[in-house]
């Protein structure tokens, strides 16, 4: 048990840095640039029923201090997840890590999650009823109470795993959603994902994303994202999973103020693919500066 | 992947709005040419990816043409400034597939990265020809640093002003080889795609988000699956390119 330690649904993370779904593939591929064992865990790509290509491209945008994506659950699938990308992370990453999945009805997040349950690897389910970037599912699941609940009873009766709700920014009061999937059993929350945006060309005066919108990641959105932590974190008991725009170990330390037991990097990764490796670095120094003996302290210190 | 930080040691015009940086740092990952690299901007969240032209075990150079936010900055940078790069990203040309003669087709700025090609063939013992694209004689760049490596160059531009009138494609018609490696717009390598009597490689640009494989923004369809140009690519061979339209 080290000072970065944390509990995340009784599984010890050495510490909170999680890198994102969609900017760390299925894992094995950044094992080249540095030993992702020092992660807390990491959450793989967004896995659905299907293969997914995903949309069209362009489907990438540059913003002030963000991005945009509308990459669309591009994924293998997750019969080809558990017979092709799980046995090559297995050889390179020895913690439980956490599966994201997505779906387009309730029958298909019951479907992976059926599947993934099955598999020693993973150690959490984060269920996405969040991605801005696909139509008649994902985050049309997360902006209603009910539909969020409904999802959430729907996989906890086929896991045994910890099930972390995925939740998505783009709603008028996140902490509804929240305390709807607390209410069905969900282990967890993470927050935020992407806010839905757009840019378009003015000298072409077309939209830039060939699906015309797409979520904002990055710098641009952690203020939000502390926000709606917070106010998760007021309205609910389980532990709160924090992204959106966290860069630095700083970054963190508010996050996990604001009421985050565990923190993702998204964006970051991108731009700095030694991103979380320099966050976990860093994070002792910074800690020490502000006078935190143990990470575990600061949770909802803010609040 | 590597990160490193590279000084600027020359960031001159070619012509008007093409200009050739020279970059000194650990060269070590990028190995082949049609590689490239990705660089951090002050003020830009995202990185600009910029195809390597020619490099070795120090130095690299790339050309880039003005046309957004990032090379504007770019532009404007003097010698003695610091990059944050990151080197050795895609797949790159294969040189073993070329035969005796392999030629190389380049439209605009897509010519640079051929120049590191070129040199490489030429080293193998291959006789290599040029074959340069551009729209219009104030546009033509890098013909006689092709000719100092002993490649036979061919220019054409579309309005006739310099070399052949036409497109590289109109050359090609007229030449024998036995294998072709191209880089340039789209169109242009539809048509060279379409002309080609052999096997050969293109080089495919797409908007970037991370460059190195993570992030899936620059996927496309190919004939063996779903690949990323950034990582599987951004070269591909003929035989696997599925035409989107």
């Amino acid at each position: 048990m080290g000072r970065l330690s944390v509990d995340l649904c009784g599984i010890e993370l050495e510490n909170p840095i999680i890198p994102a779904s969609g900017t760390f593939g299925y894992g094995y591929e950044f094992s080249e640039y540095y030993d992702i064992n020092m992660l807390g865990t990491f959450s793989f790509k967004g896995t659905t029923r299907e293969p997914r290509f995903g949309n069209p491209t362009p489907r990438i945008a540059e913003s002030p201090s963000g991005l945009l994506n509308s990459v669309g659950l591009q994924n293998p699938g997750v019969e080809k997840v558990i017979s092709e990308e799980l046995p090559k992370l297995k050889k390179c990453f020895h913690k439980p890590v956490m599966a994201n999945v997505s779906g387009f009805s309730i029958d298909e997040y019951v479907e992976v999650c059926e599947k993934l349950d099955g598999e020693e690897q993973v150690g959490w389910l984060e269920v996405n009823i969040s991605c801005p970037n696909v139509h008649g599912g994902g985050m049309s699941f997360g902006t209603d109470p009910k539909a969020a609940a409904a999802v959430t009873k729907a996989v906890k009766a086929v896991t045994k795993k910890p099930v972390i709700m995925k939740l998505s920014p783009n709603v008028s009061d996140i902490a509804e959603i929240a305390k709807a999937c607390e209410a069905e059993g969900a282990d967890a929350i993470s927050l935020i994902n992407t806010v839905l945006s757009m840019r378009i060309d003015i000298a072409k005066r077309k939209p830039l994303l060939a699906n015309v919108t797409g979520g904002l990641s990055g710098d641009a959105i952690f203020p939000l994202a502390v926000r709606m932590v917070y106010q998760t974190a007021k309205a609910v008991n389980v532990p709160i999973v924090g992204l959106g725009g966290v860069s630095s170990a700083e970054n963190v330390i508010e996050m996990m103020l604001a009421g985050a037991t565990a923190v993702e990097v998204g964006a970051a990764n991108l731009v700095e693919p030694f991103a979380c490796k320099k966050i976990i670095e860093d994070l002792p120094s910074v800690m020490d500066k502000y006078k935190i003996e143990n990470l575990k302290d600061i949770i909802k210190g803010a609040l | 992947m590597k990160q490193g930080i590279f000084e600027i040691i020359e960031n001159e015009y070619l012509i008007e709005n093409v200009l050739r940086m020279k970059l000194s740092g650990d060269t070590s990952e990028i190995k082949c040419p049609g590689r490239f690299v990705n660089i951090k901007l002050d003020g830009l969240y995202l990185r600009r990816p910029i195809s390597v032209c020619d490099f070795d075990e120090n130095t690299l150079t790339i050309i880039y043409k003005v046309v957004g936010k990032g090379t504007k900055l770019m532009e404007g940078m003097k010698k003695g400034e610091k990059l944050d790069v990151l080197t050795g990203l895609g797949n790159g040309y294969d040189t073993s597939l070329s035969g005796e003669r392999p030629l190389l087709l380049g439209g605009g700025v897509g010519v640079p990265p051929l120049y590191n090609l070129a040199k490489r063939l030429i080293s193998e013992g291959k006789k290599v020809t040029v074959i340069l694209g551009f729209n219009k004689k104030s546009e033509v760049f890098y013909e006689d640093e092709f000719k100092a490596l002993g490649a036979e160059t061919i220019v054409t531009t579309v309005d006739g002003s310099y070399g052949k009138k036409g497109f590289v494609t109109d050359a090609m018609k007229e030449l024998e080889y036995t294998y072709f490696y191209t880089c340039g717009p789209e169109p242009m390598l539809k048509a060279v795609y379409k002309t080609s009597e052999t096997e050969g490689e293109m080089s495919f640009e797409k908007r970037m988000g991370c460059g190195f494989g993570a992030c899936m923004g620059c996927s496309c369809k190919t004939i063996t699956g779903y690949k990323r140009i950034c990582k599987e690519g951004p070269v591909m061979k003929k035989e696997e390119i599925l035409w989107e339209d």
